[in-house]
């Protein structure tokens, strides 16, 4: 996740209306802190040391947002062959054991389940590309254990 | 062939030792990581970490698969496999020259040759070099027979073994027959290799082994030797270089073995021939060949000002051997303490837990490999070496003074570990004459406890 420079600005005026002076704001690795000074905001955004190891799967403020993570490092693919339909598209419904994607390591392919009951809000993992043991592949808005 | 992004498939002091090689050279550096290292220290001095799998190293550092394809995925020109872990798994290299990426090691197959400790003895034997009287042995009959003509005390060896893993001291001859069975049924289950072999057991012997960098096309050079005698079950404590108390002559012929061996297997990369010297008789011994970077590296590096880790990506990337014969030269003596996360007092149980404060020593003549600070969790999942502190001198009194205050000032609180044992030896004037064997780590304990006995009676 990044912010734009948009978010800054309206992270910036969502202060200005507030009755406070300072936000502190950390995010995938990415700090944000805004001070409330003479009518001008000091802003100042530092990346994480080490950007590049992946976020872990961000806690989500809802608790019916789920992240399914990838359970071994390899090659993320999202449908079961190229040209193929997708497992999953962004507003299926899947249940615990159903496929959402593969994980190939050197030619072994690994499906992967979504684990739960819900919803997929958002894909997070692009196909084709590697992923990380433990990075989030998609968002999953949980629906009551079946 | 240049190398611009290198994959690091290690992990503790011997991954920070990597990455700062890569950063003097310019080359970009790639860490794997377990989960549960994720926040160490040299993930956060690697450009980049990828996480390769749970702790557990079955599960991470362990799978030439995973480990070979981050490599591929983050496009890196060549893996370096540091020690232990898949460093000497011939699999990993034979994936790597499948798949076109540069293992910074030898060939698979140099790997395999002394990977099989009777095929190595034979490379030993072949290249005009002595061995340990001992061999091959396919049944009991033979064991028997063979024990016979070497007499005891004698080891029973794992082919697929090496630094003292699947070893039985045989010191009757009708414990052989149990011994060999055991010794099979062991090594099967371990290195899925049930053969054994047979060696004599020399009590008095020192262990002594010497560098070699080979450039894969039968050039090699040797750089000194390391005497590394104060071990306790295989496992080092304390190594030095150059080996005390030998004459010139006899220096130069261990080290034109060990280079007869390297030449004979046109051997690529950094490798150390080890040999047992026979305190008593002056005579020397092949034991086995590593085929990796090793631990003690930095007491020859200390010496020779020579970087054996920038030379190993320069033979890897085909530049060749940088250095003639003539070039290497050795300067003082070098010294190396292994800190590890042990209690000496409780048959150096391993010691996991959280580092709360640490305090390395500096200055003049002295180095610190660790990747522990102050917070760092030690895990329960690999091997407990924390810190190596080297000391350099112009002689081998000069290194000592400064290794004694090296570790006087060395504080380390939230764990134990073998610093005090390191100040015990020290002060030991069996190790101060210099040329111990291996015996003398359990006569000093022993030594040890008793005067401590004597102190509280």
């Amino acid at each position: 996740m990044t912010l734009t420079a948009k978010d800054v600005a309206e992270i910036t005026r969502l202060l200005e209306e507030s009755h406070f002076d300072e936000l502190y704001l950390e995010v995938d690795g990415l700090k944000l802190s805004l001070r409330r000074g003479n009518g001008t905001a000091a802003v100042e955004t530092r990346r994480r040391p080490n950007d590049a190891s992946p976020p872990p799967a961000p806690a989500a403020a809802d608790e019916s947002m789920h992240a399914v993570t990838a359970p071994l490092l390899g090659t993320f693919y999202r449908a079961p062959k190229p040209g193929a339909p997708p497992f999953i598209e962004v507003g299926s419904a899947v249940a615990k054991d159903t496929v959402i994607g593969i994980i190939e390591v050197m030619k072994l392919m690994n499906t992967v389940r979504a684990g739960v009951n819900g919803a997929i809000v958002e894909i997070l993992a692009q196909d084709g590309t590697l992923v990380e043991y433990g990075e989030a592949l998609l968002r999953v808005r949980k629906t009551a254990a079946a | 062939m240049t190398i611009e992004r290198i994959f690091i498939a290690n992990r503790g002091e011997i991954a920070a030792r990597i990455i700062r090689t890569c950063r003097t050279l310019g080359i970009e550096a790639v860490l794997a990581v377990s989960e549960s290292d994720r926040d160490s220290l040299p993930a956060r001095l690697a450009d980049r970490t990828v996480c390769i799998g749970p702790a557990r190293p079955t599960e991470s550092y362990l799978r030439v698969g995973t480990i070979v394809h981050a490599a591929l995925g983050v496009r890196a020109d060549a893996i370096h496999p540091g020690y232990g872990f898949l460093s000497e798994r011939a699999e990993l290299a034979r994936t790597c020259e499948e798949r076109g990426i540069i293992f910074i090691g030898p060939t698979s197959a140099q790997i395999e040759a002394v990977g099989d400790k009777l095929l190595a003895r034979a490379e030993a034997q072949a290249a005009d070099v002595p061995v340990v009287p001992g061999g091959a042995i396919a049944s009991l009959q033979e064991a028997a027979a063979l024990a016979e003509r070497i007499g005891t005390p004698l080891l029973v060896k794992a082919v697929g073994g090496g630094g003292g893993r699947g070893m039985k001291l045989v010191e009757r001859l009708h414990d052989l027959p149990d011994a060999v069975q055991l010794a099979a049924s062991e090594a099967g289950a371990a290195f899925g290799d049930a053969r054994v072999y047979l060696e004599r057991y020399l009590p008095r012997g020192r262990h002594v082994e010497v560098q070699v960098l080979g450039d894969g096309c039968g050039r090699v050079v040797h750089l000194g030797e390391r005497d590394c005698s104060v071990q306790r079950r295989y496992q080092k404590l304390i190594e030095e270089t150059p080996a005390p108390g030998l004459t010139e002559s006899f220096r130069r012929r261990i080290h034109a073995a060990a280079v007869r061996i390297a030449e004979r297997l046109a051997y690529r990369g950094a490798g150390t021939v080890e040999f047992l010297v026979d305190s008593d008789s002056q005579a020397f011994y092949f034991l086995e060949m590593n085929a990796r970077i090793q631990v003690e590296h930095p007491i020859t590096e200390a010496v020779t000002g020579i970087d054996l880790v920038a030379e190993q990506i320069a033979i890897a990337a085909g530049r060749g051997l940088r250095l003639e014969q003539p070039d290497v030269t050795i300067h003082g003596c070098a010294l190396e303490c292994r800190v590890n996360a042990e209690d000496p007092t409780q048959d150096f149980r391993p010691n996991p837990g959280r580092v709360h404060e640490v305090n390395w020593p500096a200055g003049c003549g002295i180095r610190v490999d660790t990747h522990i600070e102050a917070g760092s969790t030690i895990p329960p999942f690999y091997d407990s070496l924390i810190a190596k502190i080297i000391a350099h001198g112009d002689d081998r009194p000069a290194a000592l003074e400064r290794m004694r205050q090296a570790i006087a000032v060395t504080q380390i609180r939230g764990v134990a570990t073998t610093l005090a044992l390191h100040r015990g030896i020290l002060a030991d004037p069996e190790f101060l004459a210099g040329g111990v064997d291996t015996g003398f780590l359990v006569r000093h304990l022993s030594r040890a406890r008793l005067a401590s006995e004597a102190d509280r009676g």
